[in-house]
């Protein structure tokens, strides 16, 4: 039997933003069709940075990236589009991912748009809303108008648009309620199961992951050859509570 | 030692306003005074400007001529509003040409980034360490006597100070989460640009721009003055001023004086304006008045 290559394989990943000090140090990951990768791990671990460098936004020092068994061409820009848009990105901050100035209609419809699909930007624009569980009212409005975890739905619609073979969420639900984070999975699982792309879920919600993926896989930090985290003498002001008497929690 | 209540202007919030309440409507009332006289008073009243009457010289400000004559016979007040036509036309036509520039060069270096970026930059670096008033010199020198000159050479100095705020304001949008989302949805460097990273220095560019006016304008003053901006027999406030100094020395006041205040009183209000805009777009920062 002919196995089916990876959708998603980091290859020896070296990356971060000093060369002397990479974030994340030799780190293979394989997500396969239509699977679910949990990556877990504390913050400042170089969860985030292993996404873009998954989502090819980030060029590492050293590693590939394989896309369907297809090892990525480069970078950002010098990514070639169908690689680049084979993966969907949705950011962790809705207010950071979104583009201020334009209205939600336009943000959903931005990478039809960019890869020049207009016609098809015009007539998807409210299924895709209509997907993600955003009501019409809503199209015309601006993100400073509209609630975090509306946003957030716009910006997964966004990810949706050109019907990618992975999606990566950068800690999608991590700065949302309950029944939004809910309504975000489920409107992915749902993705997921019509098209069988794979997923890269990156958090630190361990009940969260564990029941949404297949499997988890744990972040090594700083001890696996990261840099320690940096040791520092007490200050002589002593704060109650963690002065070096104090228990730490670490 | 505090200061005295009295002396202390404050509204009733308790915040020092240092004549805040005042500053949007009496500059902006100076602005629309500025514009209205530049554009009907040359409707109403034609200028010659070749004309001299030697009988009617140094003339004190009166009925006829509220601001006095100069020591050809000229009549003051209205030299003083065609040079400040003058004035503004080059204020604006080289703040904006500055402002193209400065965010072309600008955004492009912000944009690419690295070694170009570097280089760009290092550019800017050595035209800035030249005064700006001796680069202008050396750059009006080369042609006749004119408006375009001096427009080409206040255009031509003043685009490194935008190119500088706008380089800034585009390296800090580049590296924003939606430039991620943009690029991964398949946009071009030329639509991230343009659709995502140069609406957002627009704001800045234009604040830029606005306080650039004020700035061009006492540039082409100094080059009147220095007898290389527009031909000598031309209404510009610069040339009024240079050409009555000798006449201050003998005590006749009103040549120098109304052209000085034609001079301060619009770029003041230009700047102020533009204050108050700064302070709308970014509350945080205390605008103090730049010219």
């Amino acid at each position: 039997m002919t196995r089916t290559p990876p959708a998603l394989e980091l290859r020896a990943v070296t990356a971060g933003y000093d060369r002397s000090a990479p974030v994340v140090r030799d780190t293979s990951l394989t997500v396969d069709e239509g699977e679910a990768v949990g990556l877990l791990g504390p913050s400042g671990c170089g969860k985030s940075t292993l996404a873009k460098v998954a989502a090819l936004l980030h060029r590492p020092y050293g590693g590939t990236v394989h896309l369907g068994g297809v090892q990525a061409r480069g970078w950002r820009h010098r990514a070639p589009r169908a690689q680049r848009t084979a993966v969907g990105v949705v950011f962790q901050q809705p207010r950071l991912a979104a583009d201020p100035r334009l209205t939600l209609a336009a943000l959903i419809a931005e990478p039809l748009r960019a890869t020049g699909r207009k016609a098809e930007a015009l007539a998807r624009t409210g299924e895709l809303a209509g997907s993600v569980g955003l009501g019409t009212d809503l199209l015309g409005r601006r993100p400073h108008e509209v609630s975090d975890g509306q946003l957030q739905r716009a910006c997964l619609a966004r990810a949706l648009a050109l019907r990618p073979r992975v999606l990566v969420c950068d800690e999608m639900t991590a700065m949302l309620d309950a029944s939004t984070t809910a309504a975000l999975v489920t409107v992915v699982e749902e993705y997921r199961t019509s098209t069988g792309a794979a997923l890269l879920a990156v958090g630190h919600d361990r009940t969260l992951l564990e029941r949404w993926c297949d499997r988890t896989e744990e972040m090594p930090c700083t001890a696996a050859g990261g840099p320690p985290l940096r040791s520092r003498a007490p200050d002589p002001v002593s704060v109650p509570g963690f002065g070096p008497e104090a228990p730490s929690d670490h | 030692m505090s200061i005295p209540a009295a002396l202390r202007r404050r509204t009733p919030r308790g915040k020092p306003t240092a004549g805040r309440g005042l500053r949007l409507p009496l500059s902006s009332c100076a602005v629309a005074a500025v514009l209205l006289a530049v554009v009907l008073v040359p409707l109403l009243v034609p200028l010659d400007e070749q004309a001299v009457d030697l009988t009617d010289k140094l003339h004190a400000p009166s009925l006829a001529h509220p601001f006095g004559t100069d020591d050809v016979g000229r009549d003051v007040l209205l030299r003083c509003v065609y040079g400040l036509r003058v004035s503004l036309l080059v204020g604006v036509v080289a703040a904006l040409t500055a402002t193209v520039i400065g965010t072309a060069v600008g955004a492009a270096a912000g944009a690419v980034g690295g070694r170009t970026d570097r280089m760009v930059m290092r550019v800017v670096d050595v035209f800035s360490s030249v005064p700006h008033l001796l680069l202008g010199i050396f750059i009006v020198a080369m042609f006749r006597p004119g408006v375009w000159p001096v427009v080409i050479s206040v255009g031509l100095t003043h685009w490194l100070s935008t190119a500088r705020i706008v380089r800034a304001e585009v390296l800090s949008l580049r590296s924003r989460d939606f430039v991620d989302a943009a690029v991964s949805g398949g946009a071009s460097r030329w639509r991230v640009g343009v659709r995502h990273l140069l609406p957002g220095v627009l704001p800045q560019a234009g604040l830029a721009a606005v306080l650039m006016v004020p700035h061009a304008i006492w540039h082409e003053s100094a080059l009147s003055f220095l007898g290389l901006g527009l031909p000598t027999h031309r209404a510009s406030l610069g040339n009024m001023i240079q050409d009555a100094r000798g006449t201050l020395l003998a005590g006749d006041w009103w040549p120098t004086l109304f052209p000085g205040l034609f001079l301060i009183v619009p770029t003041l209000a230009i700047a102020s304006l533009a204050g108050v805009w700064r302070e709308r777009i970014s509350p945080r920062r205390r605008s103090e008045l730049m010219l």
